[in-house]
């Protein structure tokens, strides 16, 4: 079945019921999308269908059919998010990490921290609180030219934090 | 893990009368929509087919139009469609509502309207706002067309008065005259299951509908006679408590719904009136 | 010629140094890999609570199959642990839902998936009430003092009861491993705290000796106790799968299995009695522990202890009678999840605090002042504290930073509760924990620089980069310099495991050493050079405890832990009346834990230990119907979302500890211990009676029909 993946158009063959997500691991070799749970509820393997963040684990192999789907692997290092999830702690053990980073890919540039939270709602994180997940955010919308009244001030506080 | 699926069968309709010719089978197969609870059914084993029908690129079916003054919501649309929709935002804002609180972006980016519908439910977010809205669900088969009155849908449990050969193709929801209003109090703040969830019309004629805390989504009309009457909240409060039957379960107990129940239809009447209820 | 200064790197947010991967995907966790002629396994587990085996029949084609039961296991059947109660098997007698009986494996997840295995059982009595539980696994008593004068000498007396449930993990990464035969012997990779752990139990299992069995750790998606002793039932089943098969085996649990089947925190009713005079001093403390440690004794013994020795939190009190007992009962064994029994008994002792602020009509800020440890006080265990105390420190930090006491008074009558929870952890293993472990680190010379090789694990918490850091700094070489090595026993020492708060402190501190005396061989030289000249050098050192610390532990008393860190806990709440949903509005963390070697990722304990003790204190219920969690799936057994989670301010207070390296005491468990009782005391502030966790809307309910909103205060 014909889709674009990542920017190329691949012909992959798989049973149409398979899982996105275990076509993306295994047909395709991809495995930096997670499975936490099976079930839509932990959004570690969440990808890009068509630029919506989707729960690769209930979506169907048949239903991508000429559709474009963006997976970690196919922001190549090079995402402003990556680096910034890097220096701001938004990555503790990184199980969640690349679903996160996706679903904060597809939020639009200028989110406010509200919309933030909402637009990750449907990914856990055990390991950071999501403080961190949101500086991070908030300093890769800097480095896109965007960002709003996110919680920068969190950041110097931190470094001020420490008393002697 | 990793679905068990080489013995099933996966038919893709080119168009809804192909879909309509599949369904019209002895072993019809499952009409798959948003599948967001699909695997979940599957391992649990409360799906018990092995012939899937794909409904999701029949794009016919997800149209979002006003025809004659009757919204008419097409039964693929998503929840994620329903948010941004202008004309549903305006009309049915209460749906809007619903939908933002409905699992999270990537639920609601494959999650259907039909399939909230179809799935029968109790809790399912999006029902309350259809009884009050007063819905007519649009159902079709090679024989035709048939149009059901949403709160004459459920017949029980999970129950429905489809057939098996039917497909819900889209929903209609005539002009709401009133406030509308909605409240979901789900286990945490996002991501969650409706231990009680209610939508209610304040007008002339109020309409309030549950979910949760029956076997089906349902309307309370000696409630909303009481409030029609300009009876005071404690006695629209008493009579509610005859119309809902909840029970304890994982998630919450009867005792609470019951409260919140209460509390939610007084806070209804409170936000939506002009001070305080006539007592 | 003169070395250009380098800037130091203890102290610094220095990037985590495996972040690249795990924000690319490319970190490989288990599931991640393959191997050759790999088979999937799939463990056939008791579906009753207790009973006795009476017949096993196999309802599939067994082609292509290996079956492994009891009879299979060539050395002992048991899970090696303090006490070898557990069957790694079961033979005839299963104690628990979910007790692992069969094995099977198959190249096909379908046929797998398809296998079904028809199980008889005699039905047993369980046992589900820990109060009625014949079976005690350990007992343990703390006195100081006399409890009986000091009650005499009190004004008045509070008694509560207070209860905590059991709490999952919820690591994102559930449990997996992947054993491959090698030789006569096994390899078993997986995602873990503890290779030797591990590495111990196999032996024991399969009856080989340690250098046929080989334990590495892959990428870790997150542990927090719950991989700490678990991965040594996972990884026996897949070796001997693999040994039988004589083909690699994977064995994941997905989420569900992992719920239902691996470890949880130990569920606990904690009774206090406590004598106070009227100005709030304590003068007798009482407390009575029972913890439930399900169907196996695993580490319940040292949850207790722990429980016990940070039952009168961070408080002075002449007199003290601490009794506990942990008991069996008919569910999966409980065991290690971060604070390992402190947040339990510390949840009850700042909650009990409350109260007797409530009855004396006492500001709750000013029992903690007149009671908490000061440099020169002794602990219930007689362990005199030192200059590394904090308590009052801290204390009036978060006071000060949330203007505590003008905002309760605001607040007060209103829809939002302020509370506090001042509390302590012990940093290492209890008493004489660390000598016995006697762990070994060590420190090899590279080309560039060196390789740090010891048994810890990278489990999220950053070890890797401080451990690195701390390494760098003391031989005056740049962080590129150091490299990690991955933990594999073929190729570390053992340091011991990666629990207790231990890792920078201890481990960091013997691998501090090692570059002191690696510096010193250098002796100004390139690692390059002295390669050259005098070939390898690998320094290895052992664990030595500081001077002065001795612990008894048939009587209790001593020096329970080489130090302790300090932290006060602010929580604001708001409420809502017509849900009685509690909803977190803002957290504040003051913290003291010696000092940060990396701040960034020093507040990412805080922030996540803190997230983790909202999740307990007010949304995380295991529901158990018959000995099963009924709720084990991640829509029903529910963690904090974003939504959940308010802004967390942290604040690191800084007290360098002498024996730790830099300064260093642990911060791993500490965040945790203090969110609970911080968040259940401003729902008190609300004049909502709770004493019990999980705060849930329907309990608050529940209690504001009994007792209204207002607490009322007792003579």
């Amino acid at each position: 079945m014909r889709f674009n993946l990542n920017g190329k158009t691949v012909d992959v063959r798989a049973h149409p019921m398979a899982r996105l997500l275990d076509v993306l691991r295994e047909e395709c070799g991809l495995t930096g999308t997670k499975e936490g749970c099976g079930e839509g509820e932990c959004g570690a393997c969440t990808v890009l269908v068509n630029g919506e963040a989707v729960n690769a684990c209930l979506v169907p192999f048949g239903q991508v059919r000429g559709a474009s789907i963006v997976t970690i692997e196919g922001l190549r290092g090079r995402h402003p998010l990556q680096r910034a999830f890097v220096t701001e702690g938004g990555s503790q053990c990184g199980f969640c990490t690349p679903g996160t980073i996706m679903a904060a890919a597809a939020l639009p540039k200028h989110a406010t921290l509200d919309e933030v939270r909402t637009g990750l709602a449907g990914n856990l994180c055990r390991c950071t609180g999501y403080s961190a997940i949101y500086r991070a955010i908030a300093k890769a919308q800097l480095a896109q030219g965007g960002g709003t009244t996110t919680t920068n001030r969190k950041r110097n506080t931190r470094r001020q934090g420490t008393i002697r | 893990m990793r679905t068990p699926v080489s013995a099933f069968e996966h038919l893709e309709p080119r168009s809804l009368r192909d879909a309509l010719r599949l369904l019209n089978d002895e072993r019809p197969p499952v009409p798959m929509a948003g599948c967001t609870d699909l695997y979940v059914s599957l391992k649990f084993g409360t799906l018990g087919g092995t012939r899937f029908l794909n409904l999701w690129n029949l794009d016919e079916l997800r149209r979002i139009r006003v025809e004659r003054d009757i919204l008419s919501i097409g039964a693929l649309a998503t929840f994620g469609q329903l948010i941004k929709s202008p004309v549903v935002q305006k009309r049915l804002p209460s749906l809007v509502a619903a939908a933002r609180e409905i699992g999270a972006v990537q639920i609601q980016n494959r999650g259907t309207l039909g399939g909230n519908i179809v799935n029968a439910s109790p809790a399912g977010d999006a029902l309350p706002v259809l009884a009050v809205a007063e819905a007519t669900l649009v159902l079709r088969s090679l024989g035709g067309t048939r149009r059901v009155p949403f709160t004459a849908f459920y017949t029980g449990y999970r129950q429905t008065v489809m057939r098996p050969d039917e497909l819900l193709v889209a929903v209609e929801i005539p002009p709401v005259e009133g406030t509308q209003w909605f409240r979901k109090v789900g286990t945490r703040a996002a991501q969650a299951i409706a231990k009680v969830v209610m939508a209610a019309v304040r007008a002339p004629r109020p309409r309030v509908a549950l979910g949760s805390v029956a076997p089906t989504v349902v309307r309370v009309p000696r409630t909303e006679a009481v409030l029609a009457s300009g009876g005071s909240i404690e006695e629209a409060q008493a009579a509610l408590q005859t119309e809902i039957h909840p029970i304890d379960d994982l998630r919450s107990t009867a005792a609470y719904r019951r409260r919140v129940s209460a509390n939610l239809l007084a806070l209804f009447w409170r936000q939506t009136g002009q001070g305080e209820p006539r007592a | 010629m003169r070395r250009r200064a380098r800037t130091p790197v203890v102290g610094r947010s220095v990037p985590r140094r495996e972040g690249l991967e795990k924000v690319t995907g490319a970190a490989r966790y288990i599931d991640d890999l393959s191997f050759p002629g790999m088979l999937h396994g799939l463990t056939v587990r008791s579906t009753v609570p207790a009973g006795e085996i009476q017949s096993i029949r196999f309802d599939f084609d067994p082609s292509g199959f290996t079956i492994v039961d009891h009879t299979d296991i060539p050395g002992r059947n048991v899970v090696a642990a303090i006490v070898d109660d557990q069957p790694c098997l079961a033979e005839r007698t299963v104690r628990h839902v979910a007790e692992p009986i069969v094995l099977l494996a198959h190249e096909s997840r379908e046929r797998l998936a398809a296998a079904k295995v028809h199980i008889d059982y005699s039905p047993g009595t369980p046992v589900f009430d820990p109060a009625a539980s014949k079976e005690t696994l350990k007992a343990i008593t703390i006195e100081k003092g006399d409890v009986g004068r000091g009650f005499d000498a009190a004004d008045v007396i509070v008694e509560g009861e207070y209860r905590v449930g059991h709490q999952e993990h919820v690591y994102i990464e559930p449990n997996g491993v992947i054993a491959v035969p090698s030789g006569s012997g096994v390899t078993v990779y997986g995602s873990l705290q503890c290779p030797y752990f591990v590495h111990k139990a196999l032996k024991t299992l399969l009856g080989l000796p340690g250098d046929k069995v080989r334990v590495v750790q892959t990428e870790t998606g997150g542990g927090f106790g719950g991989k700490e002793e678990y991965p040594s039932i996972i990884a026996g089943h897949a070796s001997l799968l693999a040994l039988k098969s004589g083909r690699p085996v994977k064995l994941v649990y997905d989420r569900s299995e992992d719920m239902l089947a691996t470890t949880k925190r130990h569920p606990g009713v904690i009774r206090h009695r406590s004598g106070v005079t009227r100005d709030g001093r304590l003068t007798a403390l009482a407390i009575d522990v029972l913890l439930d440690g399900g169907a196996y004794t695993t580490l319940s013994p040292v949850v207790l202890s722990r429980a016990l020795i940070h039952a009168c939190g961070p408080y002075r009190c002449d007199n003290v009678r601490v009794t506990g007992r942990v008991v069996m009962t008919n569910t999966p064994p409980n065991g290690a999840f971060r604070g390992f029994g402190a947040p339990q008994t510390q949840f009850a002792m700042e909650v009990q605090m409350e109260r007797i602020a409530e009855t004396l009509g006492l500001d709750p800020v000013r029992v903690r002042e007149v009671n908490a440890l000061r440099a020169g006080d002794t602990t219930a265990t007689g362990q005199r504290i030192g200059r590394d105390a904090s308590a009052l420190r801290v204390l009036g930090e978060a006071v000060r930073r949330t203007d505590f006491r003008r905002r309760r008074k605001a607040l007060a009558g209103t829809n939002r509760g302020l509370g506090l929870a001042l509390f302590l952890h012990g940093a290492g293993f209890t008493g004489s924990g660390e000598v016995r472990l006697a762990s070994k680190a060590s420190l090899e010379l590279t080309g560039r620089g060196a390789r740090i090789r010891v048994a810890n694990t990278e489990i999220g918490q950053g070890a890797r980069t401080t451990l690195a850091q701390i390494v760098a700094d003391t031989l005056g070489m740049p962080i590129d310099a150091i490299e990690v090595s991955q933990p594999d026993t073929a190729r570390v020492p053992d340091s011991g495991p990666t629990v207790a708060s231990r890792t920078c402190m201890v481990v960091g501190g013997i691998l501090e050493q090692c570059a002191r005396e690696m510096k010193r061989q250098l002796a100004g030289m390139t690692p390059r050079e002295y390669l050259r000249r005098h070939g390898p050098l690998v320094v290895t050192r052992q664990y030595e405890p500081p001077p002065g610390i001795s612990f008894d532990e048939e009587t209790y008393r001593g020096d329970a832990y080489a130090t302790f860190a300090w932290a006060c806990d602010v929580a604001e709440v708001g409420f809502d009346p017509v849900t009685y949903e509690v909803r977190p509005v803002k957290m504040t963390a003051v913290q003291e834990f010696g000092r940060p070697i990396n701040p960034v990722l020093a507040a990412g304990q805080i922030e996540g230990g803190t997230a983790q003790g909202l999740g307990y204190a007010l949304l995380e219920e295991v529901v158990m119907l018959d000995g099963r969690m009924a709720n084990a799936q991640l829509t029903n057994y529910l963690v904090p979302t974003t939504r959940d989670t308010p802004p967390i301010d942290v604040v690191m207070v800084e007290n360098r500890y002498r024996h730790g390296p830099f300064g260093a005491k642990g911060v791993g468990e500490l965040p945790f211990d203090g969110a609970a009782p911080a968040i259940v005391n401003a729902i008190r502030h609300l004049g909502i009676d709770i004493r019990d966790l999980p705060a849930t809307p329907e309990r608050i309910m529940e209690a504001i029909d009994r007792g209204g909103r207002g607490i009322r205060r007792k003579a």
